[in-house]
């Protein structure tokens, strides 16, 4: 088990070291840069620029140079940066997983960025994930226990409908009826709970209705199945027999999604976060895109895709106490 | 045949429908026995013919929809079970009523421990607490053959091996010390080797604790030295139901005949081929109007394709579904005599 995790974990440096090189070569080679606008530098001024973020030298050292500030470096000789975690061994100091500073927020770092907007995403995306979880788990295990009545019918309506809707006209259509119409909740910004209600509802939408239809199947699955028949047969009501017996090997299709889930809904916030006009990491992913802040770019990639690779690590640690038949190797 | 004191189970023209796409299914279609206590009945059929929807009808698991029972009594101790409220049956299932399944990979619940699982019943049924239900599953473990016991009542079902399991499941079903074990196909799913082992068990405990005991099977051979008398089912209906040494000898019914022709002999002459009963067992959800065998038997008439056949009675125990009961039964004999 423990050295199972070990391995995984250590997976988790290349893989990551892969994304921030893809992600780099691809911020590369689209046409543009941070500098290419629609007013003109001087050319004396771009080179001064060029030269000071090391752009004058040739894509191979700006990689290395790169891949050494994002893990790990010695800092050379009087070399001082805020920048990153850093710690020293005798005379050398060693600075780790630097990401330099954004272009666009001149004098703030990436890390910094990230750290300020990311509280954020995580509200909305934990909120949203565990009414995606509790909601879904619910309307799927009702389903399943009253399959073909009007309930099972009407919530798997609802399921598909919540499938279907895309969150960037969930979101509007929610706006226009509860802000808007009613005035129940505000329309958009951070403040108190009332301003998360929305956002974390058009978020959890699609989750919500895909951890139903998932829940469902798995329990009609599950409850066909000849062991729950043996429980019946024991005398057992039907809630000892649904929740004893059949949840645990129902959910298991559910737990697969939940980590792609959580990893998709804290980084998926994006849309959301458009519409809601809500400071979050999404948002600034955005901005940083279309600014062309190679840096941001790169240093929210990496974070998400770091994020994402230990969720489904932890998905995986969780299917070994779900079902006693699963070995780690 | 031995101790008659009562009768502990009734079944009475029992009918349990399913309804599906294909129309109505009458998987069982009024069958009847009786069940004295401390009796092992068999009940033997092909796939499909509804041995096991009988005996899922008596524990009232039949999955409802798409099954109903439809018609019959079901008369448990003099408790009519197809009246109850589904928690009153429940107080009998696993006390009363207990049933071991086919497959024991299946039937026990893969992500639970079989200390849970065993306990659950006692603890329900007997009001155990939890170290009472604990000593007790031990226990049933012991008397099932399992000596190591206290070191794995707290394994998982996967870490046990296809015998051991199905001797857990006959722990489990045993543990309230029920008047009626329903067996449906308990060695079906094992070893030959093991098989004997599972049926010895069985017979054994029977003996110990004088539990009556329904045993269905499509193996002729595991009856033979099991059972009292003798069911034999063909596409929802008792063709033959008979003392179990009286089927033996002389069946009166062509399917039985066949059932017995196609058990392997060890005497079997070497290059002869075995025999089969020829073609498949009906679709019953379109029966024909005449006998559900007549397309496969090899005494058939005109009269077995047109006309239902009907319930013969040979002897006082021993009836038969045929038109011409009398003449296969008189065969049968003339047989018997000339060995």
């Amino acid at each position: 088990m423990l050295s199972f995790i070990l391995k995984r974990l250590f997976i988790i440096i290349p893989m990551a070291l892969l994304v921030i090189t893809l992600t780099w070569a691809l911020i590369r080679i689209a046409p543009g840069s941070f500098y290419s606008g629609e007013k003109q530098l001087p050319p004396a001024i771009e080179e001064n620029i060029k030269k000071k973020y090391g752009l004058d030298k040739p894509w191979y050292s700006q990689y290395l140079l790169m891949l050494g500030n994002v893990t790990c470096r010695t800092l050379a000789e009087g070399e001082v940066t805020k920048n990153g975690l850093q710690f020293s061994i005798g005379q050398t100091t060693v600075k780790c997983f630097d990401f330099g500073d954004s272009l666009k927020y001149q004098g703030q770092s990436v890390n910094e960025i990230i750290r300020r907007h990311l509280p954020y995403s995580v509200t909305l995306g934990i909120l949203a994930y565990l009414l995606a979880l509790v909601i879904g788990l619910a309307a799927g295990i009702i389903a399943a226990l009253k399959q073909n009545s009007p309930l099972d019918y009407g919530s798997m309506a609802l399921a598909m409908l919540g499938l279907s809707l895309p969150n960037f006209v969930l979101g509007p259509i929610l706006v226009l009826v509860f802000a808007l119409g009613l005035h129940w909740l505000p329309p958009a910004r951070w403040g108190n709970l009332s301003n998360v209600i929305l956002p974390v509802i058009t978020l959890a939408a699609i989750y919500m209705a895909y951890i139903a239809r998932l829940t469902r199947a798995g329990m009609l699955e599950v409850m066909r199945s000849d062991y729950i028949r043996t429980a019946r047969a024991k005398g057992l009501n039907e809630t000892t027999v649904l929740l004893k017996h059949g949840l645990r090997g129902g959910i298991i299709p559910v737990v697969s999604f939940t980590g792609p889930a959580l990893a998709g809904l804290l980084a998926g916030t994006v849309v959301v976060e458009k519409v809601f006009a809500i400071p979050g990491l999404g948002n600034i992913f955005i901005q940083a895109v279309l600014n062309r802040d190679e840096p941001l770019i790169l240093g929210i990639v990496a974070f998400l895709s770091i994020l994402i690779m230990i969720f489904n690590l932890a998905v995986d640690i969780s299917y070994g106490f779900l079902d006693p038949r699963i070995r780690y190797e | 045949m031995t101790n008659h004191n009562g009768t502990i189970l009734t079944v009475n023209d029992l009918k349990t429908y399913f309804q599906t796409e294909d129309g109505i299914v009458k998987a069982v279609d009024g069958i009847s026995f009786q069940l004295q206590k401390g009796e092992t009945l068999g009940i033997v059929g092909e796939s499909g013919s509804g041995k096991s929807v009988t005996n899922l009808s008596v524990m009232r698991l039949i999955p409802e929809p798409p099954g109903k029972i439809v018609n019959g009594d079901i008369i448990f101790d003099g408790i009519d079970v197809r009246e109850l409220a589904i928690d009153e049956v429940r107080k009998i299932r696993g006390k009363r009523m207990a049933m071991i399944f086919q497959d024991p990979m299946t039937s026990l619940n893969p992500f639970l421990r079989i200390s849970s699982q065993l306990m659950e019943v006692t603890r329900l049924h007997l009001g155990h607490n939890k170290k009472q239900a604990y000593d007790h599953a031990i226990k049933m473990l012991k008397t099932v053959g399992i000596s190591d016991a206290e070191e794995r009542i707290d394994s998982y079902p996967h870490e046990f091996s296809g015998g051991m399991r199905q001797r857990v499941m006959i722990a489990m079903a045993l543990s309230c010390d029920p008047e009626l074990l329903i067996a449906d196909e308990p060695t079906t799913a094992l070893d030959v080797t093991i098989q004997a082992q599972i049926l010895e068990l069985i017979k054994d405990l029977k003996a110990r604790m004088g539990t009556s005991v329904i045993l269905i099977t499509h193996d002729l051979g595991v009856v033979a030295g099991m059972t009292e008398k003798i069911i034999v089912m063909y596409a929802g209906k008792v063709f033959e139901q008979a003392p179990t040494r009286e089927l033996f000898a002389t069946p009166a019914n062509p399917y039985t005949k066949g059932l017995l022709k196609s058990v392997p002999d060890p005497a079997h002459e070497q290059g002869k081929e075995l025999y089969q009963i020829p073609g498949l067992p009906p679709d019953v959800a379109h029966l024909p109007p005449g006998c559900p065998f007549a397309e496969r038997c090899g005494y058939v008439q005109e009269i077995c394709r047109t006309e239902y056949p009907p319930f013969i009675q040979i002897n006082e125990d021993h009836h038969s579904l045929c038109h011409f009961a009398r003449e296969v039964y008189a065969e049968s004999v003339q047989e018997r005599q000339a060995k």
